[in-house]
């Protein structure tokens, strides 16, 4: 087990390095400098001024420094959370990463805590009723969900709220605190839409993790022993059934941070996606980065406990 | 096993007249694979309208000299969008692009990654374990948000994002790839060959890539709709392919500015996306059945 544990987090360092090193080295790809671009953006200046002035934001960004020297100096300051100063909202990037992230987060647990809380309980009776007409309708709408891409499943239920309630997407974001009835009345379709796809995988899986284990020895003696029969489903059918489905759900988890980004355009909320839509269209190259390595962080993260999760549960894998 | 069916079947009828046995071996797949056939038929669909799409087309891709909003009528069949373009050649030619993305970022990216894969698992050692850790790398960014950094250095152009899609698919296909050489690796038919004197050139050509085909053909069509839809989404998220080329995810983005008015605007590119990924992960599924390549699936189209 420890060993296990050691392997697996030498394995990450490695790995966290290289994503900070790409984070930082896709900037470096953008064709001319990034100087050059900011001051040639801001508006047009006489030649010489505009030269000096690149000089000038070139100095202040450190880019005459070696590059090796720049990576080191931004990966130290990103550590202790400083990621560079947004030159388009004009404040530091981490007052907007600030602001954002909470947001965000909302709505990503919003919308794991749905997905859960619906396609568990389907994939158990699914899998107790199988082969009744609730098994197939289960079935049916998880794979109709699954073939439906994330943002067409977002549009088509943008559509059904604008139609048929007069629901627009708001033009000002609630924060929870302040009015959690508002806040969560914007977020809940969002989170309902994007819980309609990943929760389509967690169902089927659910559903065959169920089968399996209804036919073990274990279930059939709890049976003949008199248990009854919601007894057995619960305590001993579902507990073995639900360990490959929590670490499928970290995993998958991670996967619905790039929905987040899709699902917050199409319903405006203002989190890290559609911060990072609006960096990117303004060439706010630090803030780019502080969102995409906050993302792949937290991508890294979850992968990482799920590994370690599954060796906590799963005895087997501690001695591989 | 339908391998083993269709083999045998293939073996029957090896010395008949050539499309005597093509026609065998599609009898035999539609009949084994019915779902699989229904994806076959979407799939040569998009191809054929693809190829023959300024035939098809009403109007060209990027002409705006008509009436904006109108509704579906008998000469604008599924209406004009917001700057007055006929959304029937839009889509139309949007198979074209999506096509074209689909079979190249794919083709490129899916070769690189099986070379890579192949080359890797072979050498094994120190090469092996470094390219693991760029593997890694790619693999620990979140697939949309990676392909947003990327489009966001690179500009917005369709090469631009057949690009982001190579950067993305080749290390998840060379894991694939290499995970399949590992366990060939060890066969006792490569062992033979080795004990014989042939040469690792050999070995590699006449025994591991025969075998890894299979792999290969699986790993091509399911990253193909999976290719399509990445398109669709950063072309929706307006990094994708620029706004005049008529992307069906970019078709979507104007349209969710005017659901309410044209909700026709949405309708007619989200179904052929629909419907697209549909048969072609409908025609991936059946080709992964008789491949028998024991894959998990690379589920998603987030």
């Amino acid at each position: 087990m420890f060993k296990y544990v050691v392997r697996r987090l030498m394995l990450f360092v490695p790995t966290l390095l290289g994503v900070t090193l790409i984070i930082f080295l896709m900037v470096r790809l953008v064709p001319g400098d990034i100087a050059t671009i900011l001051v040639y953006d801001a508006g047009s200046l006489p030649a010489d001024e505009a030269k000096a002035q690149v000089a000038e934001v070139r100095q202040q960004l450190g880019l005459d420094r070696p590059i090796v020297v720049q990576y080191l100096a931004w990966l130290g300051h990103a550590t202790v959370g400083n990621f560079g100063y947004s030159y388009w909202e004009k404040r530091p990037v981490a007052d907007i990463i600030g602001e954002r992230f909470p947001r965000s987060m909302e709505l990503a647990i919003l919308t794991l805590v749905l997905a859960i809380l619906w396609a568990i309980p389907l994939g158990v009776i699914s899998a107790v009723k199988q082969n009744t007409w609730a098994d197939y309708l289960v079935r049916v709408v998880s794979i109709s969900g699954l073939s439906l891409p994330l943002f067409l499943s977002g549009i088509l239920m943008l559509y059904f709220l604008v139609a048929w309630f007069d629901w627009l997407p708001p033009l000002e974001y609630v924060g929870l605190f302040n009015d959690p009835w508002v806040n969560l009345s914007q977020l809940i379709w969002p989170a309902i839409a994007q819980a309609l796809y990943i929760s389509a995988p967690i169902m089927r899986l659910t559903r065959s993790q169920m089968l399996d284990v209804i036919r073990e020895d274990y279930v059939r003696t709890a049976r003949s022993k008199g248990l009854g029969e919601p007894k057995v489903m619960y305590s001993h059918a579902l507990r073995n059934a639900l360990l490959p489905v929590v670490t499928f759900i970290g995993w998958w988890g991670g996967r619905l941070l790039g929905g987040i980004v899709i699902m917050e355009i199409i319903f405006a909320v203002p989190g890290m996606g559609t911060g990072l839509i609006d960096a990117v269209n303004h060439r706010d190259y630090p803030t780019v980065q502080a969102i995409v390595l906050l993302l792949a962080l937290i991508f890294l993260a979850l992968n990482l406990i799920v590994d370690l999760l599954y060796a906590v549960m799963d005895p087997r894998i501690r001695y591989a | 096993m339908e391998s083993e069916a269709i083999q045998r079947a293939a073996v029957a009828v090896a010395s008949r007249p050539q499309r005597k046995r093509w026609r065998q071996l599609a009898g035999q797949f539609v009949h084994d694979q019915p779902l699989g056939a229904i994806g076959a038929v979407i799939v040569v669909i998009l191809i054929v309208v693809a190829i023959l799409a300024p035939w098809i087309a009403t109007y060209g891709p990027k002409a705006t000299d008509f009436d904006a909003y109108l509704w579906p009528n008998h000469t604008h069949w599924f209406g004009t969008d917001n700057l007055g373009r006929d959304i029937f050649s839009r889509v139309v030619w949007g198979a074209r692009l999506s096509l074209y993305v689909g079979l190249t970022s794919v083709g490129v990216g899916v070769t690189i990654g099986a070379i890579w894969g192949v080359y890797s698992a072979y050498i094994g050692g120190m090469v092996d374990a470094i390219t693991q850790r760029v593997v890694d790398v790619v693999m620990g960014f979140p697939p949309i948000v990676l392909a947003l950094g990327l489009m966001a250095v690179l500009g917005q152009s369709v090469n631009n994002v057949v690009l982001a899609l190579v950067v993305l698919l080749s290390p998840s296909a060379a894991r694939t790839m290499r995970s399949s050489v590992l366990s060939l690796k060890e066969m006792t038919y490569v062992e033979s060959a080795r004990a014989v004197g042939s040469s690792n050139l050999r070995i590699v050509f006449r025994h591991l890539v025969p075998n890894c085909l299979g792999t290969y053909i699986v790993l091509f069509t399911v990253n193909v709709a999976y290719a399509i839809v990445v398109e669709a989404a950063l072309s929706f998220l307006g990094l994708g392919s620029p706004p005049d080329e008529p992307s069906w995810g970019g078709m979507l983005t104007g349209a969710t500015q005017s659901l309410e008015r044209a909700p026709y605007m949405a309708l007619f590119p989200g179904l052929a996306i629909c419907l697209v990924v549909f048969g072609l992960n409908l025609l991936g599924d059946a080709i992964r059945d008789v491949t028998d390549a024991k894959m998990r699936g690379q589920g998603g189209n987030d």
